[in-house]
């Protein structure tokens, strides 16, 4: 539970950031990703993945151990379920601390960092995390900050092992729902959104395919994702439109698929950034939601709401437009919702129920309009920090394959849900 | 029990602010938390007004359960455990008439599963679960 969300930019009228391009990405590290934790291999549980890419991301800004003064990190690792009651290993795996969480001192004790003022490890998901870690460089908490996003997936099938869909019981806000089949996480109300978006607008699921097969394609060319590692091969039409249905109209190739992976990135000021190895990436602004609907479900009208008021949160804070992003990763976690970004930060003047004739246009990265150049989470897996990690590449000029021919200046990313998400605006220059 | 076989719904368990909620649907009534300052309903209960922000506004007030169906899926392949039984089932989100912004789940208890009437009218009810407590439900207007 994150209990400070004082830090958060969610309103409107607040204005330009006050630390608008004085802070910056200047390092990124992804460690490798399997389907799920075997249980066996120390370096590729949670932890050791978490060091993997706090070291790559170190290594990537051409920092030492020493510079880090600030570490930050999110306990919403998608674990679903703690390792216990099985057998714990010798230290420093003897808790769920490395195994499905790698906390602040976790980290710190097992990098050795000795210069370490800051310390959170109890922030929001990446969406948010990000904004939270520009902020914290912004107001001097820290100099330079270390953030890493692990997510977690050991063996079970998924949603099955959640404590609250075994429960004869429903406790609390749960009573609400529960009773009647509504289960927890995004899928349902998100769902049930969707289905009121195809209702207003005429539209059908078949309309998500085209996104679905340009997520997958632009995913096999990101080297260190899932499916470029572990699947390589594309979907077509058919096997999305024939998909494992989930719930109905949702199928299998809608849903991001769980994944064990962490990355990292390093945020310090633009000055600091000035001579390190990577060129800098500004953050312009950063941005939050954090409402939730009415009544029982979120509805069409205020997602919608939303996602308008929160591009208005962006275009205030960063001083630009929607004609001013070039690139635009929002998230994916269900192919349903992701519409509700593009339409409400009008990405390429797409207005409300375009979506689908604009995902039927030509997205390709190489395109003239590559939406989720980054393949997204249903092209690299549910690892999320894809959202950023693609934007700064795509800024950076590195993305190889999928590197944009569009301009390439200023990038949008962010995740989650239209009613809870934060997102950040980059650009390569500080003003 | 559901009238849908297989059906074991999770029981609901009142909490303070939600006791009187429950208490209602035990006396087969649908009482709701209304903002007296602002005329605004509420559900599922809150602990503050999401308009005015006053934790100290609601009264609790009978509402009349009469509603109309907004969207509605099938259920096939649920992870919670009291509903793999009575696969496939449907799941449904109500409006409520006295107020379209209030909206409640339902799995239309007498309608096949994928045979929803969208936008047709439904009517309060209640069903037993295994604690005793009862919960509000929904049916097709006949």
């Amino acid at each position: 539970m994150v209990s400070d969300t004082s830090w958060m930019r969610n309103r409107e009228g607040m204005g330009i950031w006050e630390h608008r391009g004085k802070v910056a990405v200047v390092g990124w590290g992804q460690s490798h990703m399997d389907r799920r934790w075997d249980g066996v291999t120390m370096d590729r549980s949670c932890g050791g993945l978490s060091k993997e890419a706090c070291l790559k991301a170190i290594a990537d800004a051409g920092l030492s151990l020493d510079d880090i003064d600030g570490l930050i990190t999110s306990r919403e690792t998608r674990a679903e379920q703690t390792w216990a009651p099985r057998p714990y290993f010798d230290p420093p795996y003897d808790t769920e601390d490395g195994l499905t969480y790698a906390s602040a001192d976790w980290i710190q004790r097992e990098l050795g960092l000795k210069n370490v003022k800051y310390l959170k490890s109890d922030a929001p998901y990446i969406g948010p995390m990000m904004g939270l870690a520009a902020q914290a460089v912004g107001d001097g908490l820290c100099e330079t900050a270390l953030v890493w996003y692990p997510m977690v997936n050991l063996d079970g099938r998924y949603g099955h092992n959640n404590p609250q869909n075994i429960n004869q019981e429903a406790p609390g806000n749960t009573a609400f729902t529960l009773p009647w089949g509504y289960q927890n996480g995004a899928m349902f109300n998100n769902l049930v959104v969707f289905l009121q978006y195809c209702q207003k607008y005429g539209k059908t699921h078949d309309g998500l395919a085209p996104l679905c097969l340009n997520l997958r394609r632009n995913g096999l060319m990101t080297d260190w994702g899932y499916y470029a590692l572990h699947e390589p091969y594309q979907l077509t039409r058919e096997d999305y439109l024939n998909g494992r249905v989930i719930e109905e109209p949702l199928v299998i190739y809608d849903c991001d698929r769980p994944v064990n992976t962490c990355a990292a990135f390093i945020f310090t000021t633009a000055e600091r950034a000035q001579d390190l190895r990577q060129k800098p990436i500004y953050v312009l602004n950063h941005a939050q939601n954090n409402g939730r609907g009415r009544s029982t479900m979120a509805t069409l009208d205020e997602h919608q709401q939303a996602v308008a008021s929160l591009a208005r949160k962006m275009w205030e804070g960063s001083g630009l437009g929607p004609n001013d992003v070039d690139v635009f990763n929002p998230y994916d976690g269900y192919l349903t919702f992701t519409q509700q970004f593009l339409e409400g930060f009008q990405w390429h003047g797409v207005k409300w129920g375009e979506a689908h004739d604009f995902y039927a246009d030509d997205i390709r990265a190489e395109g003239p309009h590559p939406f989720l150049s980054s393949g997204g989470n249903n092209g690299t897996g549910r690892n999320r920090a894809v959202l950023f990690a693609d934007s700064i590449q795509q800024l950076r000029g590195t993305a190889g394959p999928r590197q944009v021919s569009v301009r390439a200046e200023t990038a949008l990313a962010g995740c989650n849900t239209p009613d809870s998400c934060g997102f950040m605006m980059f650009s390569k220059h500080p003003s | 029990m559901s009238t849908i076989p297989g059906l074991e719904r999770p029981a609901p368990v009142p909490n303070e602010l939600t006791q009187p909620f429950w208490d209602g649907c035990n006396e087969r009534r649908l009482v709701l938390q209304n903002c007296i300052v602002c005329a605004r309903l509420h559900y599922p209960p809150a602990p503050r007004c999401n308009k005015c922000g006053s934790p100290d506004s609601f009264e609790w007030k009978e509402v009349e359960g009469k509603g109309h169906i907004d969207v509605f899926m099938v259920i096939r392949d649920s992870r919670i455990r009291g509903f793999r039984s009575a696969q496939p089932i449907n799941f449904a989100v109500i409006t409520l008439d006295e107020d379209p912004g209030i909206n409640f789940l339902s799995n239309l208890p007498g309608t096949p599963p994928g045979e929803v009437p969208v936008g047709a009218p439904v009517e309060l009810i209640f069903e037993e679960t295994s604690n005793g407590q009862l919960v509000h439900e929904w049916q097709v207007v006949s």
